[in-house]
């Protein structure tokens, strides 16, 4: 265990020149594109793509656990309803799968900033059972409403996404697709994370009576911070619905969120590449184990009381800024 | 007509407790004004209406010549109205430099949009936030430990760190609750150098809470005494120092005492 802290902080040490990043960089894109043809094995490509794809949700759950600290179980429910938004818009009126999305995003972000409303003056766990709840409820309608949802049996048959002409199609498509996702929202919360808007969160979920002191509107931080965790859910929501081809309401039951909060915790709170981490662990680990898939609920279960009781602050914990980031990036 | 801070009849009940008792209180433009008063007095409870962190049972609040009674806390902050707080509230989690700069105007107000979208000109506007809470760090001597993380600087010095974030929300009026605690008599000194220029250089206004004696009579211009909620006795220090009704608050809580030995 302590080994494995010790190569964790010498990792989190290492400063790279600008030309190193550049070569890390290109290496990068390089094993991105050559990986579909280097491992040429659908099933692992798939498994890439979720744990890709869960990697963006925990980023989008952390932005709301970790950043604006309110500790949200019903996640699923902005994953879900993003998913739904843009099917319902892309087989309905037959929108281009981009507008939709961005329809969609727009939709979850507002409903997830109106869930949290009544919910600011919650704490901790009565958030926590609210947010569960809601998952359901919104499960049980997609359930119910039959006419504009279809119930139980889903959705199927949908649309591939097409851009500029060209449909996004097959495995290899797709991996590419996501990994421009992964990317893009790395670095939207890397920005985040040092803006003065991000610092602005942090202060607030750490401290509020400090907060107001400095001129933070903290029910504004509390309220963005689910509105913008909700939208990015609501991306990756319509990026599973186009990618299976058909949803159902099964693949938004409330496990789904007990999930997302395990790669959470398992992670670290408020940190980037331990929600990645998280992620793939949990995602790619189940899928070794298929064996024991009947004992996941319970395995999750395990692994986070060990994690709250032998590490706290998960895997890879926030680094608490060591260094002064904002200063940096003015002065470069 | 330069009043800056007033409040009449300032009344909070906690249940049975009247913690502030009908208080009026008036800050003149640039005046060193403390508040004092035996444990439990009220004092901290008294800035915390000020500064918006409770509401008025009664009474009413002005800042500016403004009715303030009803604003919400960070609008006062806005407004003009900065603190540091008795129990430390520094932001563990960042460090020094950062704990000031998330309280500059230019950074807390910093359109997100901006910063995904317009690097030149967020990247300007960062610099000189940066510049300016370097400086404020200079004031209070801190400047050389930008990079540590808040909560490893000792006592003293993360007092002075949150009069510097205090002084980056750019205040009129700031409110020091017992500044002095936990510093010894150099660090006391150095302290009475910075409210100095805080006061003559940066034309802000200040109100303070402290208990050493000896520091409050050599500071302030006038003194405030609370007691159970009340205001007990007002007036220049030498009065103070004589006032039997403060005298005696004192000697019944046992505290006043001379804090040099
Ligand atoms: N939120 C609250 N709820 C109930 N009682 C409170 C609350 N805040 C303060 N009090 C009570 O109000 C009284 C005044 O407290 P306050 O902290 O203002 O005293 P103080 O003059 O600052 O004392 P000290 O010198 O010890 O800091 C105390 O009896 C305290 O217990
Ligand atoms: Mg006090």
């Amino acid at each position: 265990m302590s080994k494995i802290k010790e190569l964790i902080n010498k990792i989190k040490k290492i400063r790279l020149s600008k030309m190193q990043k550049l070569v890390a960089l290109i290496a990068l894109i390089a094993l991105i594109v050559a990986f579909p043809y280097m491992v040429n094995d659908k099933y692992t490509i798939h498994v890439f793509i979720l744990c890709a794809m869960y990697a963006c949700l925990t980023l989008s759950l952390n932005l709301i656990i970790g950043w604006s600290g309110q500790f949200s179980l019903g996640h699923v429910c902005f994953y879900g309803m993003g998913a739904y938004v843009t099917t319902l818009l892309m087989m309905n009126f037959g929108m281009n799968f981009f507008l939709a999305t961005l329809i969609s995003i727009v939709f979850t972000s507002t409903f997830a900033m109106l869930l949290c409303l009544p919910t600011l003056k919650l704490r901790g766990d009565y958030l926590a059972v609210i947010t569960l709840g809601f998952g359901e409820v919104f499960r049980l309608f997609l359930t119910n409403e039959v006419d504009l949802t279809k119930g139980p049996a889903g959705i199927p048959s949908i649309p591939d996404p097409v851009i500029f002409g060209y449909a996004i199609k097959g495995k290899q498509a797709y991996f590419y697709f996501i990994m421009i996702l992964l990317v893009a929202f790395i670095a939207f919360m890397k920005k985040f994370n040092n803006s003065g808007f991000g610092m602005a969160m942090m202060t607030v979920n750490e401290d509020d009576i400090a907060a107001t002191a400095i001129g933070l509107n903290t029910k504004k931080y509390k309220l963005l911070g689910f509105g913008i965790g909700g939208g990015m859910a609501a991306l990756m929501g319509s990026f599973y619905a186009v990618y299976m081809g058909m949803i159902s309401p099964t693949s938004f039951a409330y496990a789904e969120s007990i999930k997302m909060v395990s790669m959470v915790v398992l992670g670290g709170m408020g940190s980037i590449p331990g929600s990645i981490l998280g992620a793939f662990l949990l995602t790619a680990l189940p899928e070794l184990l298929r064996a024991f898939s009947e004992y996941r609920m319970v395995l999750y279960g395990a692994l986070m009381v060990v994690m709250m009781i032998f590490r706290p602050e998960g895997m890879w914990s926030r680094a608490s800024r060591l260094k002064n980031e904002y200063k940096i990036k003015a002065e470069k | 007509m330069n009043e800056i801070l007033e409040t009449k009849g300032a009344t909070i009940r906690f249940g049975g407790l009247t913690a502030v008792d009908g208080v009026d209180l008036v800050q003149k433009k640039g005046e060193i004004l403390s508040l004092i008063g035996p444990n439990g007095a009220g004092k901290t409870t008294l800035f915390n209406l000020l500064t918006g962190v409770y509401k008025c049972t009664s009474g009413n609040i002005f800042f500016d010549h403004k009715n303030i009674t009803e604003m919400k806390a960070h609008e006062r902050t806005k407004l003009g109205i900065a603190r540091t707080f008795q129990n430390i509230r520094l932001i563990r989690s960042m460090t020094v430099l950062e704990n000031v700069i998330i309280a500059h105007p230019d950074c807390n107000e910093e359109k997100f949009m901006d910063a995904l979208f317009r690097p030149k000109k967020t990247k300007e506007i960062r610099r000189k936030v940066v510049e300016e809470c370097e400086a404020l760090l200079e004031i209070v001597g801190l400047c050389d430990m930008e990079d540590e993380m808040a909560t490893s600087l000792p006592y003293g010095k993360q007092r002075l760190l949150e009069i510097a974030r205090g002084l980056a929300t750019k205040p009129m009026l700031l409110l020091l609750d017992e500044p002095g605690a936990g510093m010894n008599n150099f660090e006391k000194e150095e302290l009475t150098t910075v409210i100095r220029h805080i006061t003559d250089v940066m034309k802000i206004t200040v109100l303070i809470i402290e208990h050493d004696m000896k520091f409050v009579m050599g500071i302030s211009d006038r003194i405030i005494v609370l007691d159970h909620g009340q205001k007990i006795a007002e007036g220049l220090p030498e009065e103070i120092q004589k006032n039997s009704r403060v005298i005696e608050a004192y000697l019944g809580s046992g505290e006043f005492k001379d804090e040099e030995e």
